[in-house]
């Protein structure tokens, strides 16, 4: 570890040497700043924001504000209203289908959805389409994991209402062209929603740029506390939107027969809502922007290309996906022969190695692409080449441990 | 650091050489067994002639521990009555939950070898698989515990 390392990980006070946390696209560790910036919320300007007239109310509602405006900046949108705090990636992809989807999509429109989706991503397109008569279809990828936007060409039609699509597959990790994607889509009069859960976290995503219609994120993946989420959205879009969750805050005036709502983003924000979490996921953004994306980008990928090298010389291995370490974003999900993916995560967890087994909640594409469990390992800037060096010694043992020889 | 004790020897050989992995011919009791998160996915077919359980074997994929507690299950329960089979299930179930004597430890014989798998919750499910087929196999539904 060189000095910048050993600061870096000062920073994160839950890591240490006794093992090498390897499942940071389920969750990410959080930084002290972190930390410090929701303690620090909690014990000076706690209070119920937007309503309250007094002093700590105001103080609560512009840190609430401001961490919007960050979200804003960092993800690039146009308007600050475009920024809907949620829960999480999941509560951002079910507000538009519940709202948008049950509004505007019409039975004999079409829904697609792409195979490399994370379960949140799929099963409220399910539903959308079950409950309007709608048309599911879904985009295939190839064995590799690839999409290309020809394959979106040769499946849109004019009644597609909506496409649905991940920027980065939490089991492959590639990135899908969504500037592409999104200019096919509007060619055909549909909306896209991105699902940036895993690309926002660890690459420059420029909403304005892609020219996407909803984006949505946790910020938990991304160092933030567990509980707050983003949805952008088109303002134009949000506006024409009916209400997801009703109740306080997105009101503007209420009778015994009705409502009129609140103007965007709040109209979505039913609640009291979670301005610790949001702070946050403010302190989160200034985090990343301070070490920059850049080197977020240069680390996980040199990280990446030390692991998928050393994993491609252990016998019975394989990694699932593109053959370039750059086209994973620190995610490598791979097979051992004869290993369950249970017995390989059991095994390299004794051995303090913390990584992912199963199917990930992305069931349709892995038995797309034919491998139904497997074993994750995904890193993070905080990662260092001891984590892999861990993770590797571990990896060589899994059969032999399993009984299996070599 | 030391690597948990759960895959021993005896626990890998009933994986990777497994006596009872094989289809039965006879077989008057056939019931799959399937853990749909994981993928564990067992097959028990049982010879049963006169409440005494003559033969059995399994076939199915999953992780070495769904597919070698099936082996010791059956190296267990050949031989024995389905009233002794049934006993044995439960004293397995026990142990699970962490609920079993010294002396009935030692009944269950190599089984007992799967004890700390109660110290992961993820993974009893994948040692019960086996023992829970085999008991709805005699009747006795298998009742998930909410906690």
């Amino acid at each position: 570890m060189n000095d910048y390392e050993l600061n870096l990980r000062k920073d994160f006070p839950i890591l240490n040497d006794d093992y090498a946390y390897l499942d940071n696209a389920a969750t990410s560790q959080k930084p002290l700043s972190v930390i410090n910036a929701v303690e620090e919320y909690y014990r000076t300007s706690n209070a119920n924001p937007l309503r309250g007239i007094y002093d700590l109310s105001v103080s609560a509602t512009e840190k609430y504000e401001s961490a919007r405006l960050s979200v804003k900046k960092f993800i690039n949108a146009s308007k600050k209203a475009e920024i809907v705090f949620t829960r999480n990636a999941t509560e951002s992809v079910n507000l538009v289908a519940y709202s948008y989807g049950m509004s505007f999509i019409n039975e004999g429109d079409e829904i697609i959805v792409s195979i490399l989706e994370h379960h949140s991503n799929m099963l409220p397109w399910q539903n959308v389409a079950k409950a309007k008569n709608a048309t599911l279809k879904y985009l295939y990828c190839d064995e590799n994991g690839v999409i290309n936007p020809s394959d979106l060409e040769e499946l849109i039609t004019d009644k597609t209402a909506l496409v649905a699509i991940t920027q980065v597959s939490n089991v492959i990790g590639r990135t899908n062209d969504i500037k592409a994607f999104a200019k096919i889509a509007h060619e055909h009069g549909a909306v896209i929603l991105c699902d940036g859960a895993q690309s926002v976290p660890h690459m420059k995503v420029d909403v304005t740029d892609l020219d996407v219609d909803f984006l949505a994120f946790s910020g938990h993946k991304m160092l933030a506390p567990m509980g707050i989420g983003v949805l952008y959205g088109k303002s134009e879009l949000l506006k024409k939107m009916p209400p997801f969750l009703y109740g306080g805050e997105m009101i503007e005036s209420v009778t015994v027969d009705g409502a009129t709502f609140a103007r965007i983003p709040t109209k979505f924000e039913a609640g009291t809502v979670n301005v610790g979490g949001a702070v946050g996921l403010e302190a989160a953004i200034n985090y990343i922007n301070n070490i920059t994306m850049d080197e977020i980008v240069k680390r996980e990928n040199e990280l990446t290309e030390y692991a998928i090298n050393q994993m491609r010389d252990i016998n019975h291995l394989t990694v699932i996906g593109s053959d370039d370490p750059y086209n994973h974003h620190g995610i490598i999900t791979f097979d051992i022969d004869d290993c369950h993916p249970h017995d390989v995560a059991d095994i390299l967890g004794g051995l303090g190695v913390d990584v992912r087994a199963g199917h990930h909640c992305a069931q349709p594409l892995l038995k797309h692409i034919g491998h139904p469990v497997t074993t994750r390992a995904s890193i993070a800037f905080y990662n260092v080449r001891e984590d892999i060096d861990r993770f590797i010694d571990a990896l060589k043992g899994v059969r032999r441990t399993l009984g299996y020889g070599e | 650091m030391e690597n948990k004790t759960i895959y021993t020897e005896i626990i890998t050989d009933h994986n990777v050489d497994p006596y009872h992995k094989h289809e039965l011919e006879g077989a008057n009791l056939i019931l799959e067994g399937v853990n749909p998160s994981c993928g564990d996915d067992i097959t028990l077919s049982l010879k049963v002639e006169d409440d005494v359980v003559v033969d059995g074997a399994y076939q199915g994929v999953g992780c070495a521990i769904s597919q070698a507690s099936a082996d010791i299950m059956l190296d267990l329960v050949i031989g024995k009555t389905k009233e002794q089979a049934l006993r044995l299930s439960e004293l397995f179930l026990n142990m699970i939950r962490s609920e079993i004597t010294d002396d009935e430890l030692e009944e269950l014989e190599e089984a007992g070898l799967l004890k700390d798998i109660a110290h992961n919750p993820s993974r009893t499910k994948c040692a019960v698989l086996g023992w829970r087929t085999l008991r709805e196999m005699f009747g006795v539904e298998f009742e998930y515990e909410e906690e």
